[in-house]
């Protein structure tokens, strides 16, 4: 990362921004196809892996970017509370958008369905065979995908904090386009608007 | 983000602003979920109401529990291939997996009191395409949605006296599949009987043309006619017993027949059989070559979704499949859930 950097890099808000609408988008598609009968169910289920498994392959070039590219500091005086918990946070939504498409992908491999996408990409099973994994796999996809809603909501409430109370330039450093205080778009890479950010 | 002139929004109105939108992305979660709508049909319920009046029987599928696993191969002619580019219609032999079962949600029914057979087959090639279906013996099923299914199962477990007169007055479909359930005409045999798809399907062939079609697979075996009655005096395992020892001796044949529907034909009730003389593939033969107990056999875990189809063959407008699939996961996950009640030791010979 460039020192002094106030905000992600343009590469980084756009992984950040369209896979926060592809795991958004998942959620309402989960809870809306397990609960249907109706024709749109079969569509559904087949965005729901195609959508889940591409959310998984973004997760991997978004963490490959992270590793470049570093974060721009928080602020100085944040609490150190605050400050913990928005690290936490952030390893927990990074360990959950691959966790759950791993466990959607293993608890279809343990229950023998075959994995397939649109466009009729056929995936391998990644493990074997069983109806005690299955369950397991069944209940982790279940209760994390909820448990994942919820650090997003989280989430979202923290970066509304950040914009809304305390106007710290937290919200600034992820938004999708400039912010408000003069900085251009696609200028966003150099350090002149350290403004944005109260560090 | 100063906005210096005028005063900032207050704290308040901001933290009002975002519980608001917490509170409005629960709201329409909950809503999709289905949360705020118990009217809606769920798989769940789908599921709830096939069970018999003592409650589901845990570990088994909550349809069709009763059943055996056999493994062959499909024979494919390459007739298939004219309207299907699926993997299956290709030359060639493809291995097959599969169960056959009766339409009961209760495993440890007499043979002799179930009227629908049904068959779980699944196709698989070498190269790796799955083709899963569910089969039935029954012509045509009994009604023509799944909203009218689940209302069928509700007045089946009725009290009411009148309950299923009323209901068939209100879907006098259901007469063609009662005149075929009330016939005496059974078979003594899994392998003497017809297994219908009664789903339509669209097979897509190499151009890229959809094709709708029924799929039938028709025994060799002659039908050796017999009343329930006589059925019954051979035992409550018979078809099982039977079935082992005739795969023991010989491969049990069908010919998977696929039935293109004409122009104009509808393809989203099942409960309707198209004309006869509808034009017909015959696209190879089915073999059965090994029967096993399901408790240790290979059918055992497997869920025979309709809707798991290669490329080559699609979901129609018949609203059926995308139902059943949504049902059949469900009891799927019940009945892998609930493994530990599931007598997994084979039972003693039938
Ligand atoms: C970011 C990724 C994902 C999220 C947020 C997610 C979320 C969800 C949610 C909320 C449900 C509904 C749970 C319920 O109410 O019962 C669900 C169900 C399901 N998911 Fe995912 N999912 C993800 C990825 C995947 C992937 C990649 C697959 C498979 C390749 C998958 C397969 C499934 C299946 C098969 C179900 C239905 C399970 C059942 O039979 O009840 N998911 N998912
Ligand atoms: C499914 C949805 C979302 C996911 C999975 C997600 C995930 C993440 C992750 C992992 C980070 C940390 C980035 C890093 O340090 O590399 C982050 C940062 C951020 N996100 Fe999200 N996000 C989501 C939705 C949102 C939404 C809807 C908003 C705005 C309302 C938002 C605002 C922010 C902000 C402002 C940051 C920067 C925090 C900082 O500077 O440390 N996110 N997000
Ligand atoms: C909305 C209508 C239907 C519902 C709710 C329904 C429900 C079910 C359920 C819950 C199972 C157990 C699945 C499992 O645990 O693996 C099942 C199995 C089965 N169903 Fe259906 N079904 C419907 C329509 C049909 C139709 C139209 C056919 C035939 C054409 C059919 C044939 C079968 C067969 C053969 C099995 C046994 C498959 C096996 O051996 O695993 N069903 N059904």
């Amino acid at each position: 990362m460039i020192a002094g950097n106030t905000r992600f890099t343009a590469a980084q808000r756009l992984l950040h921004w369209s896979m926060a609408l592809c795991i958004i988008a998942m959620f309402f598609i989960g809870v809306g196809m397990v609960s249907s009968v109706m024709p749109k169910y079969v569509p559904l289920l087949a965005t729901h892996k195609t959508l889940g498994l591409a959310i998984l392959a973004l997760a991997l070039v978004r963490l490959a970017v992270r590793a470049r590219s570093g974060a721009p500091p928080l602020p100085a005086d944040l609490p150190a509370p605050m400050r913990l918990a928005a690290e936490l946070s952030h390893y927990g939504l990074y360990a959950l958008m691959f966790a759950l498409p791993l466990l959607g992908w293993a608890m279809l491999s343990a229950g023998a369905y075959p994995v397939v996408l649109y466009g009729g990409i056929r995936l391998p099973a990644i493990v074997p065979q069983s109806e005690v994994l299955h369950t397991l796999l069944w209940n982790a996809h279940y209760y994390l995908a909820f448990a994942f809603f919820a650090l997003v909501l989280t989430h979202v409430a923290a970066a509304l904090f950040h914009a809304l109370v305390r106007r710290d330039g937290v919200f600034e450093a992820m938004a999708p386009i400039g912010s408000r205080i003069g900085a251009a778009p696609g200028t966003d890479s150099d350090a002149g608007h350290a403004a944005t950010r109260k560090a | 983000m100063p906005q210096p002139a005028s005063r900032p929004r207050s704290t308040l109105a901001s933290l009002a602003l975002i519980g608001a939108v917490c509170v409005a992305a629960t709201g329409a979660l909950a809503y999709t979920a289905g949360w705020l709508s118990p009217d809606r049909l769920t798989p769940t319920k789908l599921v709830d109401a096939l069970a018999p009046p003592t409650g589901p029987v845990r570990g088994h599928r909550r349809n069709h529990a009763k059943g055996i696993c056999f493994t062959g191969e499909f024979q494919s002619n390459g007739a298939g291939a004219a309207i299907s580019r699926a993997q299956a219609f290709e030359a060639g032999q493809h291995p097959v997996l599969g169960r056959f079962n009766l339409g009961t949600p209760e495993p440890l029914v007499a043979d002799a009191s179930v009227r629908v057979r049904g068959m779980g087959l699944e196709i698989a090639t070498q190269r790796g395409a799955v083709w899963r279906a569910a089969l039935i013996n029954a012509p045509v099923f009994p009604v023509s949605t799944p909203e009218a299914f689940y209302a069928l199962l509700q007045t089946s477990a009725s009290k009411e006296p009148n309950a299923m007169a009323g209901f068939a007055a209100a879907h006098p479909e259901i007469a063609t599949f009662g005149a075929w359930a009330k016939s005496p005409d059974w078979t003594a045999s899994y392998a003497e009987e017809p297994y219908n798809s009664l789903n339509a399907f669209l097979f897509v062939d190499g151009a890229g043309t959809e094709h709708a079609a029924r799929w039938s697979l028709r025994p060799e075996a002659p039908p050796e006619r017999i009343t329930p009655e006589e059925l019954g005096r051979r035992g409550d395992d018979v078809l099982e017993r039977e079935i082992t020892q005739r795969v023991a001796a010989a491969p049990a044949r069908w010919t998977l027949v696929l039935t293109l529907a004409d122009p104009g034909d509808q393809t989203a009730d099942p409960s309707r059989a198209w004309p006869e003389g509808r034009r017909s593939i015959e696209a190879g033969t089915l073999l059965v070559q090994r029967i096993e107990a399901e408790a240790d056999g290979p059918c055992r875990a497997i869920n025979f979704d309709p809707t798991i189809l290669p490329d080559g063959i699609r979901v129609s407008d018949d609203p059926f499949p995308a139902a059943r699939s949504a049902a059949y996961a469900k009891s799927y996950d019940l009945r892998t859930a609930e493994s530990a009640d599931y007598p997994h030791h084979p039972k003693a010979a039938p």
